[in-house]
Formats: structure tokens, C-alpha cells, sequence
């Protein structure tokens, strides 16, 4: 397949303070001990997308990625990191590294995804309809992305918002409008021309992007190069291309002149003929009708791929999101972690010491070499690799990272702890986060604290 | 007020509950269109009277009603009743064994709210109307089954109360430009919860403006995950009603359109929180013959047998059936046909008529006991009874009433619509589009509805035979010998010319719809957001910006005639805020836009009256403002609402500097004086203009010393507290 993929991975995310921090870029963070990254990488992968970019905000950031991506799967996969300044936007990181881009259709992914949903689908849709953008939806969790599990009762009370507003047509082929849902602010409002040209538009604020999107290289790069001021994907480019599938200004034709000064231009113009095939032969959709019935307008379409409700798919964006996840990958969708689960239900590694009267409940993890005290309590927890805890110690709904020690008789409920944090004795947390490297003294009784040096 | 009224309805309904499952099945049939689409035809013959392909309207819509399985219609009959009366008299549906028909008369009614409600205090005294009903116009053409449709409208009901009215849609052909066009009607945009199908959002729209976008609340997409919004459906007019939907009429006295009043009032209104639904039909017909372009398609639909049983070689009102021949050639067994004629496809030839040598006859409809001389062309027209064609005229596209005479060598253009007993003269060319009749032109219409109801019968007939005798001493406006006025076309109707004739739409209008959609898009392009800015929000904010100044206006103007009203008739002041809070709520405004608007037409009053000097003026004021302080008084308790009134005061200085701008310190004094206003709100709208512009100080220098003495007044008042705290 000729597509180029390429993983905006971000960089230091102020959303997921103190889990990240100089050391552990965002891609980086563990999820049931490996690097949310890994799960794009294998899922990709497994898809036989094997030509990847990757793209990291900040120098260091990227180096750190670059070092774990080729101690980890250089001999798997075609991987390139390229840096990008910070804060220059998904558009501008695009912007920075189209020299990259060579390949006929692009999918970008975001590498905080930890999903199940095939993208190989998305490209293939993608192709089938010779679409100059596809985007994959997926069913909004019921209340908002944190409550998957149940347990965490925070947002419960909260009102569905609708993340994204999007609107379809009737055969759920096309993209017709797409709004955030936070953005509106009274009214949504829809276009008479294209609702005109379409007949029907299903609007449903039960679906959201996915930030998983193809798109036709030659548009992508047209609309960088002509909107300098497009920071966003989703809440500029895609929203431009939307609006204006029906009177293009982009040439969704191919440029063949270019294709063929890549160099393998006769599998290229094969590629482009089985495109055309297979988009002649569904029926015509509304742009072809609306283009036959107006000379001199060009159209492109936008199109969408439905993820299956039963699929998986969260973005670590929030703390709340990294929590579940965790929670998640060794719980219910525990066929993303790749590990094989105990009869029950848990994954401890044979090198970890349990001390007595330990339990280790179901829907756990206990990374290599960690040691647990006596008496000790963990349920639905993750705790890393050579973690020391003492005794009489209470692990709840909690991640524990790499490193972290933990003192007699403390109790952890819904709290991250980051690697080399240090919580001495009889402290209680109840929805905190401490930073790496953090030292939480003796006693002390937290709830819904951040700790982290200033 | 409407709500207590309503638990009392709610409660007899839910009495009625038992008796709703043997009920028999009702309708209503409103035998008037209340429009003026199918003028000037209509000022003669009611429009459900009017033949389609030889058979009244109103037949098809009571042969559909009794196929249908209803066992009683209403026909509601306002313009021109006794002919209606009179014309079911005569017809079969009287004596009619399955079908009761009864007839309601009201020549009050000027559109159908004011038809239901009518209806509604029948029903008091009466209580004909038992159940569920249907409401269909009589110019509907319709071949659905509603047993069906009414069982599950009951089943919706008894489950949920609010569920009052299920509306009947089809699918139109889907084509972009051609969606509403083909029925003539303005451009539709519905929004329906595609699970329940109940209606969310109903908006009408002119075809050729497609520009703009359909808002939809953003609640509405909170509480439905999904929302189907169409653009391809078409409104048949055909709805099952519970009896709360007369009730709400009663209650909403200003409804009067069923669907720019009642449909859209419904969907607004979330304290009844009354719900209607929508059924989509497939495979049976309905449309209603709303206009003529729409009795041109519906016509074709006829002829084509889409309406099956009800075309015209089956008799199902008394109609002598026609022979159906090859092509969809619909004969009368007794025509005269010369063999040099040729009849095309889809054309039907009435009783009595004769056709003569060389005559071609295309998609066309003539009606009985014409007649049609030697090489005439036909095409696409509709000639209905006793017309008199002579030799070598064309006719194309047209409309041509019964009694007509067309005189040798005449011809009708593109879209003319020819009412009874018009003469064409010799040779006389019709332009395009006319509408001709023998009584002139209505100059005096009524500006605020469209009325058929106009001109009652009677007066219409008594204007007919002096009219006749005008016409034979005046030289006609078609042609020497013809007889008939061309009517102009008024004024902003110019447009819709095309649209709604008979005449299929011109290649240049077709491409000016396709401009409009270009000229939107461009228009659309200039506004690129952006980044981060979504194009929506550009969109709300224009308009934001502009609706509610023209509903402001809207309401300024409104408070001002009620406000002039009441000072004529010397109304109570609590009657007038009883008005001006109604249009407060109806407009949606703020309490302290009626200070402002109540304000300014009190001052406008003064203005108006007529006066000499300036002290004349300020008397003028000072009197007005005397007396109505009370009103005033009304609106402005609050600061902000003060405010609101000076700074109304003050834009209205501006604009007529040399009336009013002079006084402005005096009549600011007099409303201090009067207690309207508090020097409170005085001080602060002076600190809020110090900042201003230089331009816009003008009349704060003017009150500078008001001002200074207010400031001084309040301090010495401060210290005076002061002292009364220390004395404490």
C-alpha cells in the first residue's frame, strides 16, 4: 500500500502534568508498563503499515523517542523521528516534515491512541472512494471518555457533552459537517447548499473523531501551503476541507507528472486506475451528481469510517484518561497489552517478591523485580518494574511506575505515582498525583492533590 | 392563562380514552386555501371547485377520505360557500353511504387558524369532533391508507400525552434544484429524530436562496444522539390531529398559518412541551395542488396513474370515466375528432369536444363540451369546460378557465392563466406569465393576509354584470375584440412568477439558481476563519448581529402603535402593560427594551403633536410624560432600565438635534422630578459617557450643571446620613 504514516506523537503535554515531565515525554508514559507509543506502533504494524514518521515536539523529547523506538522495534518497522518546534500545532508539525511526505495518501495517527480499531480500514476507505480526506469516527464512550470502568465516580454526575457534532450522509459514507461540540454555542448551524446537494444529513453527536484521518497528499499539502494560518487538523484543516467538498479549491486530481518523477510510476498508475475502478463502481455519489450538474466545479469528497461499537479506543490526553487506560488494558480490553493473564485474571512477573498474606487481586499487573511487604492489598492496580512496597500496604484503582517506593502501611486509592517517587510511612492518597522523583512524607493524609516540586 | 385551560382539556381527553378505540373516524376538510395562489381564477370559483384533469378537487380528496376508511368530514367553507354547498348538494357525497358530510360555513375565517378555531368553539356547543381527527386541505390528491396511520397516532398518544399531531412527508426527486420546485413550493428543511421519527426542526425557504444555513439548537443535538435533517421531503398537508391541537389554537390566538404558526409555535414552545411526528410515506401518493405549478404536476401525476384508483378512467365521484388508449391517451367515448388531428401522449379529451383538422394535441387536458378549430396548438395546457378555440391558435403552458373564447390566430404564452369567459381577440398575442380576467384587478388588496376570501361571492357576482356592460363600451386590453383585464402583477410577487406557473421553469431562471448557490459559496469564502475559528461561529455572529436589531425595530414600532393607541383611546395604564408585555414575551426582549421602546414612542408622541417653539414641545412632553409616568414607571424599577431610557433619550436627540436636542436637560430634570428617574441611574450613565467619544458628549455637557447639582445634592444627602449615623 502506498501510504505513508505518520504519528504525531506531541511532546510535553500540560494536560497530563506531573505524569510527564522532561524525561518522559508524553509518548512515552507507561501504560501496564509499556510506552502508550508501543500500542500505535503494534496496532499500525499488525495493519502491515510499515513505513512510519514519527513526530515529537521539542528536541529532547524527540530524542528520548528516537531511543526508545530503536532499542524497541527497529528491526520491525521503517521508523523515522523528526523533531518539530513545540507549539506549532498538529498543521504546523504537518507543515514542518511535509518534505517527508512522498507517498500518494497520507494517514496520520495520533500516538496517544490506545485502540483496537483496524486503520488499515481507514485507508482502505479512504482509497475505495478516492476521498480527499477520511476520517474515522468512533462511538463516544456513554459519559464522557472516563467512564469505561465504572469505577472512578468523578464525571459521573456531569452531563454528556457532545464532544463532536458531525453530520453524514444518508448511506454514512460521507462527512457533510463537522463541529466540536464545545465550540458551539446556541446553534448548529448547517449549510443550505450542501444539505440542498445531499438531501439528507444525519447530525449525531454521538460519534467523535478519532484523530485517525487519511488524507490525499497533494490536497494535505495544498491546504498547509495555502492556509498559513491553519494550526490545527481538526479544528481548521478538516473543518476547511469539509465546508468545501462541493466548490474544491484544492486539485484533487492527481498530479501524475509528480507521481511519476517518484520513480515507480507504473505501480503508481496501476494504483490510480484500480482507485478509479472501485469508485465507479459504487454508485454515484452526490458530489458526481452535483458536479455533472454545474460545468466548471470541482468537488472532493470527505469521507468516514464508522469504528465498530464494540471496539476500543481511548486517547491519553487527561490524567483521568491515563488512569483508565491502565485500568483498561489490564481489565477489560486486556487483549491490547499483549501479556498473557493468569488464571486470575493478573499479570505477575515470576521475578516479583509477594510477601505473606499478599494479595494480588484480579485485573493487576506487578511488574519484574518489584517487591511487596506483607499484608499487602492490591486491586485493579498497575505497579512497575522494581517498585519496593512495605507491609500493610493498600493499592486501589492506582498506577504505580518504575522505581517507586512505598512505606509501611500506607494506602494508595485512585492515585498515580510516578517513577522514583518515594511515599513514606502510614501516608494516604486518594486522587493524587505525585511527581517523579517526589518524596511524600510520613503520615500524611492527601485527597485530589498534585505533588510536584515548584 | 393557556396552561390552566389545558388541565382542563387534558383531563376530559384522558375521560374520552375508553370510547377512543370504537370512535369513528373523523375529518376535517378545509375547503379553502387561504392564499391568493390561484388568483384570478379563484375571485369566481372556490379554488376546491376547480377541475383537475375534469374532476373538482374537492372529489379527490373526499373519494381518497372515504377510501380511506373515514366515516365523517367537516368541509370547512369560507370563500365562496354557497357554490361549495351548493356543488355537494348536487354531488352524490351526500347521500353517500359510508361517508357522512357535513358542512360548516364561516365568513369570518381568513385563514385556518381562525377555520379550527372556529371549529373549537363549535365544538363546545356541539362536541362534534369526538377524537383523533385528520386535517387535510381540499385540494388534496392522495391514495394513502390511514387506518393505519391514525391506529398508530392513537398508540403514540396513549403513550405519550404531548404526542399531538403526526404529519405526513414524502420524498420528492432527488434532484438538488428541482427538490420543491416541482410542486412550486418554497424549499423545506425538516429535522427528525430518525428513531421516533418526531419532528424537531421545520423551516421553509425560498428555492432560489439557498444561501444561508439551518440552525438547530444545540439542545436539541444534547438530547438526540442522532438527528436527521432533509432537504428531500415534501410537506403533503395531510396530518393526524388529537383534540388538544383545536385547543392550542383557541389558546394561541395569533396562529394562523398551520405551518409557519402552529408547527413552528409547537416546536418552539418547551413549557407545553407538545411533540409532533412525522410519517414518512412510500409507495402510495399525496401531494396537494398548492399553486399552478403544482396542479401542472400533480396533473401529470394523474394522468401517469400514480394516484390509482382516482385517475380518470375509473369513476369514483360521479365522474363519467374516460377510455383509456394507447400512450396514456385518456377519450371520451363522444368526441369529435378529425382525422387530420394528432393527439399525443398524455393527453385527456372531455365529453362533447371537438377537435379539428390538422389541431396537435400534447400533454395537455381538455376539459368537456369544447370546442377546437382547424390547425390549433396545444401543448402542456390545461383547457377545462365549454372553451371555444378557433382556427390557428397556439396555446403553450397555460391555464384556460371554463367559457373561454380564443379567438382565430391568438396566442398564449408561457404561463398564462386565463379566468372564466375571458375572449382573446384576433391575433392577440398573451405575453408570458399574464393572468387575465374579466373583473379587474383588486387595487385595494388587503397588505396583511392573502386572502381568497377577499371578495365574498356575492359581491363577485353583482360585479360581474356591471362589469360586463363596462367591458362592450371599452376598448379591451386584449385586443379589439377580446374582453378581460391582464392583471398586473403586483409588486414582489414578480419573482415568483415562474415559480409557481404552469410553464416549466426557464433555462436562464435555472441557471440563476445555480448563480445563487455560486454567489453563496464565494460569498462564503471571503469569510475564511481563522485558525482555530470554525466557520459556524462567523456565521452566528453575523446574523446574530442583525436578527435581533430587526426584531428590536419590529418591536420598537409595535410599542409604538399600541403606545399611540392607548393615548387616543385613553386606555388604563394596566390594559397597555398587559399589551406591551405580551410583545415583550413575543418579540423576546428584555424589560429594559420596553423602557426604552415605551420611552421613545412617548417622546415620538410629543414630537408628532404639533407645536410651534420649542416650549411648546417641552409642554408637549412634560403633559405626555405626566400622564403616561405611570407606564413609564412600569418598566423602569431597575437602574439599568434607567440607564436604558436616557441612553434611548439621548440617541433620539441625536437624531433630530434641532426638536428635541435642546430640551434634553429639561426633559431629563422633568423625569427626575417626576420620579422615573433616580438620580442614580443619572450619575451612572454620566460616568459610563465620560469615557466617550467627544461626539457623543454632546448632551452630557449639555445636563453638565443637572449633573453637578445631582452630584452635590447626593453628597450633601451622604454627609446629611452621615450625621444622622454619628447623632446615633
Amino acid at each position: 500500500m502506498d501510504f505513508q504514516v505518520v504519528i504525531l506523537a506531541g511532546g510535553f503535554s500540560s494536560n497530563l502534568v506531573p505524569l510527564v515531565s522532561k524525561e518522559v515525554p508524553k509518548a512515552l508514559l507507561p501504560v501496564a508498563n509499556r510506552p502508550v507509543l508501543s500500542y500505535v506502533l503494534d496496532l499500525l504494524e499488525s495493519n502491515n503499515l510499515k513505513d512510519l514518521i514519527v513526530v515529537v515536539e521539542g528536541e529532547d523529547a524527540a530524542l528520548k523517542v528516537g531511543g526508545w523506538i530503536s532499542a524497541a522495534c527497529v528491526d520491525r518497522l521503517h521508523v523515522e523521528v523528526a523533531a518539530v518546534a513545540e507549539n506549532v500545532g498538529t498543521a504546523g508539525a504537518l507543515r514542518a516534515i511535509a518534505h517527508h511526505l512522498t507517498a500518494k495518501d497520507i494517514l496520520i495517527v495520533s500516538g496517544d491512541i490506545v485502540s483496537d480499531i483496524p486503520p488499515g480500514a481507514v485507508a482502505a476507505t479512504h482509497r475505495r472512494h478516492d476521498a480527499a480526506v477520511t476520517v474515522m469516527l468512533c462511538a463516544q464512550p456513554v459519559s464522557g471518555p472516563s467512564e469505561s470502568g465504572g469505577s472512578s465516580g468523578k464525571d459521573k454526575t456531569k452531563k454528556p457533552a457532545c464532544e463532536d457534532i458531525v453530520g453524514l450522509d444518508s448511506w454514512k459514507q460521507f462527512l457533510l459537517y463537522i463541529a466540536k461540540g464545545t465550540e458551539i454555542k446556541k446553534d448548529t448551524r448547517v449549510k443550505k447548499s450542501i444539505l440542498c446537494a445531499a438531501g439528507k444529513m444525519e447530525l449525531r453527536s454521538d460519534l467523535m473523531d478519532s484523530h485517525i484521518y487519511a488524507f490525499k497528499r497533494s490536497v494535505l499539502q495544498e491546504v498547509l501551503d495555502q492556509k498559513p494560518a491553519f494550526r490545527s487538523l481538526k479544528q481548521d484543516v478538516l473543518p476547511y476541507l469539509v465546508r468545501t467538498q462541493l466548490r474544491s479549491d484544492v486539485s484533487s486530481d492527481q498530479n501524475n507528472v509528480e507521481e511519476i518523477g517518484n520513480g515507480k510510476d507504473n505501480m503508481q498508475n496501476n494504483e490510480v486506475v484500480l482507485s478509479q475502478i472501485l469508485s465507479n463502481a459504487s454508485l454515484p455519489s452526490f458530489h458526481q451528481v452535483y458536479e455533472s450538474g454545474l460545468d466548471s466545479r470541482k468537488t472532493h469528497k470527505c469521507c468516514v469510517y464508522i469504528a465498530d461499537e464494540s471496539k476500543f479506543f481511548v486517547r491519553l490526553n487527561s490524567i483521568q484518561a491515563f488512569m483508565d487506560v491502565n485500568r483498561d488494558v489490564i481489565g477489560d480490553a486486556n487483549h491490547l497489552s499483549g501479556y498473557s493473564f493468569s488464571a486470575h485474571h493478573n499479570i505477575v512477573h515470576p521475578s516479583a517478591e509477594l510477601g505473606s498474606k499478599t494479595t494480588v487481586g484480579p485485573h493487576c499487573m506487578l511488574g519484574e523485580g518489584s517487591q511487596v511487604g506483607d499484608k499487602c492489598s492490591v486491586k485493579r492496580s498497575v505497579i512497575g518494574r522494581h517498585c519496593r512496597i512495605g507491609s500493610n500496604v493498600k493499592i486501589v484503582n492506582s498506577v504505580v511506575m518504575d522505581h517507586a517506593t512505598i512505606g509501611d502501611g500506607c494506602s494508595i486509592q485512585g492515585s498515580v505515582i510516578c517513577s522514583n517517587a518515594q511515599l513514606q510511612e502510614r501516608v494516604t492518597l486518594r486522587d493524587c498525583q505525585v511527581e517523579a522523583g517526589y518524596i511524600v512524607c510520613a503520615g500524611g493524609e492527601h485527597k485530589g492533590e498534585t505533588f510536584a516540586r515548584k | 392563562m393557556g396552561a390552566q385551560k389545558k388541565g382542563g382539556g387534558g383531563a376530559r381527553v384522558s375521560e374520552d380514552a375508553e370510547e377512543q378505540s370504537h370512535q369513528r373516524l373523523q375529518a376535517i376538510l378545509l375547503a379553502d386555501s387561504f392564499a391568493t395562489k390561484f388568483r384570478p381564477v379563484t375571485l369566481e370559483r372556490p379554488k376546491v371547485l376547480l377541475p383537475i384533469v375534469n374532476v373538482p378537487m374537492i372529489d379527490y380528496t373526499l373519494a381518497w377520505l372515504e377510501y380511506a376508511g373515514i366515516e365523517e368530514v367537516f368541509v370547512f367553507c369560507c370563500a365562496h360557500s354557497i357554490q361549495i354547498i351548493e356543488y355537494l348538494e348536487k354531488s352524490e357525497w351526500y347521500s353517500h353511504p359510508n361517508l357522512v358530510v357535513r358542512t360548516i360555513e364561516s365568513h369570518k375565517s381568513i385563514s385556518a387558524g381562525d377555520a379550527l378555531r372556529y371549529m373549537y368553539e363549535q365544538q363546545t356547543e356541539t362536541s362534534q369532533i369526538q377524537g383523533d381527527f385528520v386535517l387535510v386541505s381540499g385540494d388534496t390528491v392522495s391514495n394513502m391508507p390511514l387506518a393505519d396511520l391514525i391506529q398508530e397516532h392513537r398508540e403514540r398518544k396513549k403513550k405519550d400525552e404531548k404526542a399531538i399531531m403526526t404529519m405526513v412527508i414524502k420524498q420528492s426527486k432527488s434532484s438538488s434544484l428541482t427538490h420543491q420546485s416541482r410542486l412550486g413550493t418554497d424549499q423545506l428543511f425538516i429535522a427528525v429524530d430518525p428513531l421516533t421519527k418526531q419532528l424537531l426542526h421545520y423551516e421553509e425557504d425560498k428555492i432560489d436562496h439557498p444561501r444561508g444555513s439551518v440552525c438547530l439548537d444545540k439542545s436539541l443535538l444534547e438530547s438526540n444522539p442522532s438527528v436527521l435533517v432533509c432537504n428531500d421531503m415534501q410537506d403533503c398537508y395531510i396530518d393526524i390531529c388529537s383534540p388538544e391541537v383545536l385547543s392550542l389554537f383557541e389558546d394561541n390566538f395569533d396562529y394562523q398559518h398551520l405551518r409557519r404558526h402552529f408547527v413552528k409555535g409547537v416546536l418552539v414552545d418547551d413549557i407545553m412541551g407538545y411533540k409532533i411526528f412525522t410519517h414518512e410515506i412510500h409507495s402510495s401518493y399525496a401531494a396537494r395542488i398548492d399553486n399552478f405549478r403544482s396542479y401542472d404536476t400533480v396533473s401529470k401525476d394523474i394522468i401517469q396513474r400514480w394516484t390509482f384508483p382516482y385517475v380518470p378512467d375509473i369513476n369514483f365521484s360521479g365522474n363519467r370515466p374516460l377510455k383509456l388508449g394507447r400512450q396514456g391517451i385518456y377519450r371520451a367515448c363522444d368526441v369529435i375528432q378529425s382525422r387530420s388531428a394528432d393527439v399525443g401522449a398524455s393527453s385527456v379529451i372531455g365529453y362533447g369536444t371537438k377537435i379539428g383538422d390538422g389541431d396537435k394535441i400534447l400533454n395537455s387536458v381538455i376539459g368537456n363540451g369544447c370546442s377546437i378549430g382547424s390547425n390549433v396548438v396545444i401543448e402542456g395546457s390545461y383547457i377545462w369546460n365549454n372553451v371555444t378555440i378557433e382556427d390557428g391558435c397556439e396555446i403553450r403552458n397555460a391555464i384556460v378557465s371554463d367559457g373561454v373564447k380564443i379567438r382565430a390566430g391568438a396566442v398564449l404564452q408561457p404561463g398564462v392563466v386565463l379566468s372564466f369567459n375571458v375572449v382573446v381577440g384576433r391575433d392577440f398575442v398573451v405575453p408570458a406569465y399574464s393572468k387575465v380576467s374579466l373583473l379587474q384587478q383588486p387595487t385595494t388588496e388587503d397588505s396583511d393576509e392573502e386572502l381568497e376570501y377577499a371578495d365574498s361571492s356575492s359581491r363577485t357576482a353583482d360585479h360581474l354584470s356591471g362589469l360586463n356592460l363596462q367591458m362592450e363600451s371599452k376598448a379591451s386590453e386584449l385586443g379589439p375584440d377580446g374582453a378581460g383585464y391582464i392583471w398586473e402583477v403586483c409588486e414582489g410577487a414578480h419573482d415568483e412568477e415562474w415559480k409557481h406557473s404552469v410553464a416549466p421553469i426557464p433555462e436562464d431562471k435555472l441557471a440563476e439558481i445555480t448563480q445563487a448557490i455560486d454567489d453563496d459559496d464565494t460569498d462564503d469564502e471571503s469569510v475564511v476563519p481563522t485558525s482555530g475559528e470554525l466557520k459556524s461561529d462567523a456565521d452566528s455572529i453575523n446574523t446574530d448581529m442583525n436578527d435581533p436589531n430587526d426584531d428590536y425595530y419590529d418591536f420598537e414600532k409595535e410599542v409604538e402603535g399600541t403606545v399611540l393607541r392607548a393615548v387616543e383611546e385613553n386606555i388604563k395604564v394596566d390594559l397597555v402593560t398587559l399589551e406591551i408585555n405580551g410583545l415583550r414575551l413575543s418579540y423576546n426582549m428584555e424589560s429594559a427594551d420596553c423602557a426604552g421602546a415605551t420611552f421613545y414612542s412617548m417622546m415620538k408622541l410629543a414630537v408628532d403633536t404639533p407645536h410651534n417653539s420649542a416650549s411648546e414641545l417641552y409642554k408637549n412632553a412634560a403633559s405626555i410624560i405626566t400622564k403616561w409616568k405611570e407606564l413609564l414607571g412600569f418598566y423602569v424599577k431597575k437602574i439599568d432600565e434607567q440607564i436604558e431610557v436616557i441612553m434611548k433619550f439621548e440617541e433620539m436627540c441625536q437624531e433630530s438635534p434641532k426638536e428635541l436636542g435642546p430640551l434634553f436637560t429639561q426633559i431629563l430634570h422633568l423625569l427626575y422630578d417626576k420620579d422615573v428617574l433616580q438620580e442614580d441611574a443619572i450619575l451612572r450613565w454620566a460616568e459610563e459617557k465620560a469615557g466617550a467619544d467627544e461626539a457623543d458628549k454632546v448632551y452630557l455637557k449639555q445636563c453638565e450643571t443637572f449633573i453637578q447639582w445631582l452630584k452635590e445634592a447626593s453628597e450633601e444627602e451622604d454627609e446629611d446620613d452621615e450625621d444622622e449615623e454619628e447623632d446615633d
